[in-house]
């Protein structure tokens, strides 16, 4: 049928009738994957350069810091008391960074500029999805770059020798869980970015915690006060998480951990559906 | 047409057993929005039945983009009652957005997807299926004659295709209401008909047209109904041909005496037409007769640069509404 000869009754756009029946939530409407194919769509020609580059940054300081600094250091005491090598000490400190710094790039950067300069909200909230739909597909992509880093980034880990006990494959989920919060939490805040100045904030709060967050280092050399800081932060925790999963040993602290990625996941989604409904929808 | 009974507004007569009693797809009542402190909107009330085209036509900051956020669920009203299709498109935002289609004021295209991919996303966000979106998107791509550009990237396209298929992609889900937010703004005057002429074959399919413009020959041109908006406010509600009837006169003479000359001449054309207009650039005498108008006039011995009898239009409306003309 052309589009120039519809009438009304309700036979000749049976399909369009059904799509308009479905059952919608004044937020939501039950179709995250359309806004999660969009992404892959657009992925698929534009941002492969910046995924795979996002992919070498933690080898790149596996290999230098782990191997390299890792001949002078010799071995270390991982989490359940036996020694290690540095560089086994170091992998899922890498990995939770990896996992963080994709996260967040994808749902910063790539946010601020579908929000401001590409207007692509706007369009998506004017047809029938909600902005929870929204929400909820962009920091899907978000998880789905997390879930590609941490996998490639365990089998580098796998082809070194740092990998000791089948427990280490629990490594990809948990990395997800991290890039969730960071990705949930980072688009919330990114939305109340203006500037390009403003975007600069988020480097000057990642890179300290990258680089304090008990990442090279156990948390021990710092005084109270400080180790009382790290441990607000939500890296420490993912560092931590990781680390005990690498080595596959479990304490009460390993539930604080995933507890706290928890709670900051509901705070993020809940915040950034908010968000994007002041913004696009008053 | 029994589901389009089924979905319209409660206000809408539908008790009533005539047949051709209207059913209103819009009912909007004392609708009002507020930013801070300034008013957009300052409680207009419309209805639109179904199938009509219905403009808004007022100069920039009359307040009409703002009515058309609050229809399409976009913008929330600060007061008053909206119905679309029989539902609050505050409460049911997505729902009340599958039924319309939306041409913003400014193409927000997908910049990162070809020109087909466009049409097979946006009616993803829908929840239609691709078996139906593929036909659906070749059928758009002729409508709106981009077929041989189906493969090619936004940026690539002339304004006048960026618009073409910006609303090729409202009209993907097969809307019941069209929002069009400016149309023709920015387009070269072909352009501009090839688009009218697309808006005219939606017409006639049925589909209800919702137009803003500051361009009176559009307004006059597509619309069967329009309010004319200024300050938020309505200043008038008719067809075209009615509101130059009820407000101005069947012809003008516009005069351009030069811009030292044009405020003072004023006096000396006193009593010639039914009323006299003085702009900066020209004056204009409103008359039934404009080329009698214009011998009353060098009969006084006056001798203007430059004559012109036209009809009159929507933009002599304005003027006589608000003192100020639509384009500024």
């Amino acid at each position: 049928m052309s589009v120039l000869t519809g009438s009304f009754n309700a036979g000749d756009h049976s399909v369009t009738d059904a799509a308009r029946r479905r059952r919608f939530g004044p937020m939501y409407s039950r179709n995250v994957r359309a806004v999660v194919a969009r992404g892959l769509m657009a992925t698929k020609s534009s941002n492969w350069m910046v995924m795979v580059s996002g992919f070498f940054e933690p080898v790149l300081y596996l290999i230098s810091m782990g191997v390299g600094l890792g001949a002078i250091v010799g071995s270390v005491q991982g989490p359940g008391g036996q020694e290690i090598s540095y560089a086994a000490y170091i992998a899922p400190a890498l990995l939770a960074v990896s996992a963080m710094n994709g996260a967040v790039y994808d749902s910063t950067w790539n946010v601020f500029f579908k929000m401001n300069f590409a207007k692509l909200y706007q369009g998506m909230l004017y047809t029938s999805l909600g902005p929870l739909d929204v929400a909820m597909g962009e920091i899907f992509l978000a998880l789905l770059r997390g879930f590609l880093y941490a996998t490639g980034f365990t089998a580098v880990m796998g082809v070194m020798g740092l990998i000791t006990t089948p427990w280490a494959i629990l490594m990809i989920p948990a990395s997800v869980l991290i890039a969730f919060g960071f990705a949930s939490f980072g688009m919330g805040v990114t939305s109340f970015m203006k500037t390009f100045q403003q975007m600069d904030w988020i480097n000057f709060v990642m890179l300290p915690m990258f680089l304090f967050s008990a990442t090279f280092y156990p948390l021990s050399v710092y005084p109270q006060y400080i180790q009382w800081l790290i441990q607000a932060m939500p890296l420490w925790h993912g560092v931590e998480l990781l680390r005990q999963i690498s080595v596959g040993v479990f304490t009460p602290a390993t539930a604080v951990h995933v507890g706290y990625y928890l709670v900051m996941i509901a705070l993020g989604v809940t915040l950034t559906t908010g968000r994007l409904r002041r913004l696009f929808l008053t | 047409m029994v589901r389009v009974s089924e979905l319209v507004s409660k206000e809408s007569p539908v008790s009533s057993p005539s047949d051709a009693a209207p059913q209103y797809v819009i009912t909007a009542e004392n609708l009002t929005k507020r930013y801070g402190d300034v008013t957009a909107v300052d409680g207009i009330s419309f209805r639109v039945p179904a199938g009509e085209a219905f403009g808004l036509l007022g100069p920039n900051g009359a307040g009409k983009s703002t009515t058309m956020k609050m229809i399409g669920g976009v913008s929330q009203r600060t007061s008053g009652s909206l119905s679309i299709m029989g539902l609050d498109p505050e409460q049911h935002g997505p729902e009340v957005r599958a039924h319309l289609g939306v041409v913003p004021q400014q193409d927000n295209l997908d910049e990162e997807l070809k020109v087909r991919d466009n049409l097979l996303v946006y009616g993803r966000y829908f929840g239609l299926p691709m078996s139906y979106l593929r036909r659906k998107a070749d059928e758009l791509l002729e409508f709106a004659q981009l077929t041989d550009k189906a493969n090619a990237k936004v940026d690539a396209l002339s304004g006048g295709m960026k618009r073409r298929l910006t609303i090729a992609r409202s009209l993907i889900n097969e809307p019941r209401i069209l929002l069009l937010d400016e149309p023709t703004t920015g387009l070269d005057p072909q352009a501009r008909h090839i688009l009218w002429d697309r808006l005219f074959r939606l017409k006639e399919q049925g589909v209800t047209l919702i137009l803003t413009t500051h361009y009176m020959d559009e307004a006059e041109q597509l619309c069967d109904r329009l309010i004319v908006v200024d300050k938020g406010k309505i200043m008038a509600e008719g067809s075209p041909a009615s509101l130059i009837r009820d407000y101005s006169t069947r012809e003008v003479l516009e005069l351009r005496f030069g811009s030292d000359r044009n405020a003072s001449v004023g006096a000396e054309l006193e009593g010639i037409g039914e009323r006299l207009e003085t702009l900066p650039d020209r004056v204009l005498i409103y008359a039934h007769d404009g080329e009698a108008a214009l011998e009353q006039v060098t009969a006084r011995g006056l001798r203007p640069v430059t004559s012109l009898v036209r009809r009159s239009s929507l933009e002599d409306v304005f003027l006589r509404l608000t003192g100020r003309s639509l384009v500024d």
